[in-house]
């Protein structure tokens, strides 16, 4: 057998040097490369996040070691994911990646791109839509935040770009998936630009082999323009052996509608940062969480919802099942700037502990500094109630039934508010799968 | 031959706190028993035993389903052998319908083999059922996709708990005070659905402070339980009595298990 040289070739380390020959295979305009290297600067200054970090207290990452792996690219293997989003879905377009490489070329319907729509993979469009990828790109993210943002902007792969011009309604949802083999990285980036009164519904979603070892460092860029409406889904359902970071914003402008549904199922560890700024009057932002932890996973998210003008609502619900040791952390934040008034913001956080050993922090907190608004914050944690498990007994479910249904119960409404049917499916599924008997 | 539910002398205690003292009734399939009591004297307890609350603890004594202990069994083991109890206060399960819950109930009541994972009820054969016992009940067909008792009325929990007395058809059922918080129509409508569900075919335990439930379904014996003993047996004269004039006679015949009582009814009090 012949020695894949070329497989060997690929594995470039997070050093200058690999660096370097990372960039020598991109071959990307000048401006992206600037970018790039600000952020590679940037990473090289800044050190690792650690506990003296209000947002890192809860979380200890001592144990993930950069040096186990690879910039992203091809390592001649296929992995083992599966959608399941887009079961029994009309698509207008999809888009996977492996290792954050393209798994083949995009699909997208050729009436949508007649009306003016683009969707694919940064790299596929870079050249046609450089311009407008350009004036995007990094706008909406702060690539260098912190370390793992740095990173990211530097060594980021596989980007997703999905521009809608004005007033055109993509009704059918665009599906993307990523995966990753044993021992791989997933640094997609995903920018999505809605211009005004245009509207679209993405279904994102990640997973691979149950016990494949991986990194994801990603981010999320959303702009949605004056009357737009987005309906976006993300669901996250790594293996137990994947750390997974990511930046996730949206800015979204007058009138306009952003539902954005959060399955956080997967990893190891995870850290996410998820916030919605609302730029424009009367935008609405709607997001629902649904979060389920088991062995000894830990899933720390922190969202922030920023009211920057008047008039605007946001609501924000996570709900958390956990089990066995694992935990979770959620820090949601109401930022209510001087002239939003008349705002309308909600946030909450219930948890579910299916284990005396599992944990859930919830932290939730409001800066305000406009006079006349409605903020409204509340969390719960708490244990299984017996009383139910025993009525549900006497109704002849057994003790294990009951819980599962008493689980399911409790996200449903969560699963009320989302308005795909696919993803509700998908979610319920994917939880009374994980719950197992009560310790 | 005919289904028996017999507790001998059957002792329950919560936390070190003894409640029933050596319970003894014997109840057949098609008899109707009225439990009767003051407040504390135990008679919520004893559904709850039967059923196997994980909170009472039975320290003596047995219950027998046609000569079987029961005691060891999981509740759904009981609900699965033909034992049912209408809750005085059922508790709500957010976001479970109860068109699901029923389904789900129904089938493993009728299957008592059933492993999870296996096939439900056909959903057709469910649905016309349900429907016409809601009919019955006059309950209004949106119901069904409500969650299970969330956000009910007193009176809608009711019908809701003899709607399912009614889908799962157990061969003895504990009514604890299935009348209690309706007004007079709903009561004369409980008492009926109840008649037609239930009486002369199953083993009805009726706990009740009314009389027009069993003015309904008129009891083959009435007992009276009284600091967790049942102090008194006797037909439907018996209840008669005890709605007309309350519990005066009992606690001057019996002062022990008065004095019992009112003790636990103290304590119970000052717990509150």
């Amino acid at each position: 057998m012949t020695p894949t040289t070329l497989t060997e070739k690929m594995q470039l380390t997070f050093t200058d040097e690999g660096f370097a020959a990372f960039l020598e295979t991109l071959n990307e305009p000048e401006w992206l490369t600037e970018i790039r290297t600000a952020a590679w600067e940037r990473f090289k200054e800044l050190p690792w996040p650690s506990n003296r970090d209000e947002e890192w207290m809860r979380t200890d990452i001592r144990l993930f070691h950069l040096e186990k792996f690879f910039i992203p690219s091809a390592r001649g293997e296929v992995a083992a994911g599966t959608p399941v989003l887009a079961d029994g879905v009309d698509l207008v377009g999809s888009a996977s990646s492996c290792d954050g490489v393209a798994s083949g070329a995009s699909q997208f319907d050729s009436a949508m791109a007649d009306k003016g729509v683009i969707f694919g993979t940064i790299s596929e469009l870079l050249e046609e839509h450089g311009d407008l990828i350009r004036k995007h790109l990094f706008q909406v993210v702060d690539g260098l935040e912190d370390r793992f943002a740095a990173l990211h902007q530097a060594t980021w792969t596989s980007g997703i770009f999905l521009y809608v011009p004005r007033n055109v309604c993509v009704e059918n949802p665009i599906h993307t998936f990523s995966t990753m083999t044993d021992g791989g990285c997933d640094f997609t980036h995903t920018l999505i630009v809605l211009e005004e009164g245009a509207e679209a519904t993405v279904l994102a979603e990640s997973n691979n082999a149950k016990d494949a070892v991986g990194l994801h460092c990603g981010a999320i860029e959303i702009v949605v323009g004056d009357r737009g409406n987005l309906r976006y889904v993300n669901l996250q359902d790594w293996s137990q052996k994947v750390w997974h970071f990511a930046h996730q914003k949206a800015v979204i402008g007058q009138d306009s509608n952003l539902q954005w549904t959060v399955g956080a199922l997967g990893s190891r560890l995870a850290k996410v940062n998820q916030h919605v700024s609302l730029r424009g009057k009367r935008g609405t932002c709607q997001v629902n969480g649904v979060m389920f932890t088991e062995n000894k996973q830990h899933l720390s998210y922190h969202t922030l919802q920023h009211h920057e003008k008047p008039d605007c609502t946001s609501d924000f619900l996570y709900k958390g099942a956990l089990q066995d040791q694992s935990r979770t952390v959620w820090r949601g934040m109401i930022k209510v700037d001087v002239e939003a008034q008349q705002t309308d913001g909600y946030q909450r956080n219930d948890n579910l502990l299916l284990s005396s050993k599992a944990r859930a922090d919830s932290i939730p907190g409001l800066e305000i500094e406009a006079d006349d608004v409605r903020c409204t914050h509340g969390s719960t944690s708490g244990r299984v109630d017996e009383e139910l498990i025993f009525y549900a007994q006497c109704r002849g479910f057994t003790r294990k039934e009951a819980i599962r249904a008493i689980v399911t119960g409790f996200f449903q409404q969560v699963f009320d508010r989302v308005t795909i049917e696919s993803v509700r499916e998908a979610l319920a599924l994917a939880i009374s799968r994980r719950v197992r008997d009560y310790e | 031959m005919s289904d028996v539910l017999k507790i001998v002398d059957l002792h329950v205690s919560i936390g070190d706190k003894e409640i029933l003292r050596g319970v003894n009734l014997s109840m057949t399939e098609g008899e109707t028993h009225a439990l009767m009591g003051p407040n504390g004297s135990g008679k919520s307890t004893l559904g709850l035993a039967i059923m196997g609350h994980p909170n009472y603890n039975c320290t003596q004594g047995e219950i027998l389903l046609n000569g079987e202990n029961i005691l060891d069994l999981e509740p759904n083991e009981r609900a699965r052998a033909g034992i049912f109890m209408a809750f005085q206060r059922p508790v709500a399960i957010p976001g479970v319908k109860m068109a699901d819950f029923l389904r789900h109930a129904t089938t493993n009541v009728r299957n008592p083999e059933r492993k999870e994972g296996e096939d439900l009820i056909p959903m057709r054969e469910f649905r016309k059922e349900i429907k016409a016992n809601m009919e019955q009940l006059q309950m209004d067909s949106e119901f069904a996709r409500r969650y299970v008792n969330d956000g009910f009325s007193g009176g809608e929990m009711k019908r809701a708990e003899i709607l399912q007395l009614a889908m799962l058809q157990p061969k003895f059922a504990i009514l604890d005070e299935t009348d209690s918080g309706l007004d007079a129509d709903a009561v004369r409508l409980a008492s009926q659905s109840i008649n037609e569900i239930g009486h002369n075919k199953m083993g009805l335990l009726i706990i009740t402070h009314h009389d027009k439930l069993l003015e309904h379904n008129p009891p083959n014996f009435t007992h009276v339980i009284l600091g967790g003993r049942i102090v008194e047996t006797g037909g439907k004269e018996l209840a008669e009595e005890l709605h007309a004039q309350g519990y005066e006679r009992i606690r001057k015949q019996y002062p022990e298990a008065a004095k019992v009582n009112d003790e636990s009814e103290a304590e119970a009090e000052a717990v509150v």
